[in-house]
């Protein structure tokens, strides 16, 4: 595998001091720390988040050894994806002969902070765009390429990529105007009951986090990692798959891929969990 | 934002609790039964439940699969007891077996907003897989094996 051109950035910045001391700071309660940078997976929220007092990173709830594998990139299994995505970044596609380089440039600069905002209000689309539809619309408008399919490796080595130059920064979706609609929708759905097993996103991630459900420790179902490589998958996963996942738990009939649903969804869960730390491309069970 | 929401929202169906007063408005199919004194007094299908189909019909994950949320001392020997929902210990100390049929059958009529599913119960039901519609979790036999099963929980 490659050596990562950024690990290196990042320590640069972070100073190397922190590096490899982050997992053994404190026994019982590691911090996440990668390549000498804390993110933030506690925010405090006013009493009236439906998650008050702390909004809690994904990343809290999983054991140790899962914990370890997203501590370094160099273990991070979703590191394969990145790569495909970086080399994906400069290969020429379409009928325009153009890269996402020959407009974008440097990534690093010019993706620095997308993700962190998705999904992100497009005015002539009259609807928000997750990070998906930003890329397509640039293959199909701009290059004249085919659109990538949502789950295909390409897709998700792609936004894993991208998502990676936000990693670090706080989750902070734009709430008001156009999105403020899509934001109460996605809450609605999130407290509707669905599927034979009739429970909502909220009954688990809401009611129950912190608790085992079978194996399963719930955590309160954030979304900053996203795309996540999860180890039930053996690969890397977008974010609405995840939500299909557990649509199908409940037997319930899962929204699409990119649909209107799972995009309000996206949105709610983006505001709800605002201030957390991108984690892109997380290691989750 | 607003404040949030009594609690959970459903169909339509639902939220006129039908599920309440099933042997008049229940469609044809849908499990018909009479709810007394919060509970069910009569068997759903007039066969003795057998405790040991009901053990494995409350492991079964496709099934009951109540170990998820609940443990359960004499099943020990199980991995993985859920932490979502109280022990069943002395379950039948705490409740009678008509309260058990409807506790299983249809968790909501007793305890409002759970998450604990209903067993028994097709109506009221949002988006149900197409796998699933118009099943119930558990048949009626499953039930009666079940609630026998709960039975034996004394302390
Ligand atoms: C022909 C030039 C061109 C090419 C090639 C191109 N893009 Fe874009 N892209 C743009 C423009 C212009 C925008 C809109 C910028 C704005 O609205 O400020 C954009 C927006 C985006 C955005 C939204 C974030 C932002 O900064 O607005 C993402 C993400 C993105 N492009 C990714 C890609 C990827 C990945 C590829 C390669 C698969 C690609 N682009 C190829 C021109 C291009
Ligand atoms: C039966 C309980 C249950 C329900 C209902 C449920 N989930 Fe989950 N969900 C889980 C479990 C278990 C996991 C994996 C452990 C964890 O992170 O909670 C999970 C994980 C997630 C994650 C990943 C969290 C991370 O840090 O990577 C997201 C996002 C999520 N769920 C969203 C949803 C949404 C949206 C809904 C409603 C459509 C939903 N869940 C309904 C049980 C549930
Ligand atoms: C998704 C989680 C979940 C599952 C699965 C589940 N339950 Fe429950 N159950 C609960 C919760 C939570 C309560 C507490 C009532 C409430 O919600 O306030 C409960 C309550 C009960 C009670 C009353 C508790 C007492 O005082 O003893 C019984 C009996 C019970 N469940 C039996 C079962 C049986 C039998 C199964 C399997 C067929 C089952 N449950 C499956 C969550 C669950």
């Amino acid at each position: 595998m490659k050596k990562w051109t950024y690990a290196a950035a990042a320590i640069a910045i972070g100073g190397v001091v922190a590096a490899g001391a982050a997992a053994v700071s404190a026994e019982d309660k590691p911090m996440l720390t990668i390549d000498g940078e804390t993110f933030t997976t506690h925010v405090k929220v006013p009493d009236d988040h439906p998650l008050a007092p702390e909004v809690i990173s994904g990343w809290e709830y999983r054991t140790r050894e899962t914990q370890a594998l997203e501590l370094d990139d160099f273990q991070n299994p979703a590191f394969l994806a990145v790569e495909q995505g970086e080399e994906l970044w400069s290969a020429v596609d379409g009928s325009e002969g153009k890269s996402c380089e020959s407009c974008h440039g440097d990534a690093a600069e010019s993706m620095k902070g997308v993700r962190a905002n998705m999904p992100r209000w497009n005015e002539a689309a009259n609807k928000p765009w997750t990070l998906e539809e930003h890329i397509n619309s640039c293959r199909k408008d701009r290059m004249g390429a085919e659109p990538w399919k949502w789950e295909s490796s390409e897709m998700l080595g792609m936004t894993a990529y991208v998502g990676l130059q936000s990693r670090g920064m706080p989750m902070t979706v734009q709430t008001d105007g156009p999105m403020a609609s899509w934001i109460e929708k996605g809450k609605e759905l999130y407290y509707t009951r669905v599927g034979q097993l009739d429970m909502a996103c909220a009954n688990c991630h809401v009611d129950n986090y912190g608790k085992y459900i079978r194996a399963d420790l719930l955590s309160q179902g954030n979304i900053n990692g996203f795309p996540t490589y999860r180890l039930k998958w053996q690969g890397v996963g977008s974010l609405h798959r995840r939500f299909k996942g557990c649509m199908d738990q409940v037997r319930a009939k899962p929204y699409k891929r990119g649909s209107d649903e799972f995009v309000a969804l996206e949105a709610y869960l983006a505001s709800r969990g605002a201030g957390l730390s991108v984690e892109t491309p997380a290691v989750r069970n | 934002m607003k404040s949030l929401r009594s609690r959970y929202i459903r169909s339509a169906l639902a939220a006129a609790g039908i599920g309440l007063f099933a042997g008049i408005a229940l469609a044809d199919e849908a499990p018909k039964y009479d709810v007394v004194d919060g509970g069910i007094p009569a068997s759903l299908t007039g066969v003795a439940g057998n405790p040991e189909n009901g053990k494995a019909a409350m492991l079964n994950r496709k099934g009951g699969n109540c170990l998820s949320c609940h443990a359960i001392s004499a099943l020990s020997d199980q991995p993985f007891h859920g932490e979502v929902g109280p022990t069943l210990d002395g379950a039948a100390d705490r409740w009678s077996e008509a309260q058990l049929r409807l506790i299983v059958a249809n968790s909501k009529a007793v305890f409002e907003d759970t998450i604990m599913p209903a067993f028994y119960r097709t109506e009221g039901l949002h988006r149900v897989a197409d796998k699933f519609a118009d099943k119930t979790i558990l048949s009626a036999q499953e039930v009666e094996d079940v609630v026998a099963y709960l039975l034996t929980m004394k302390e």
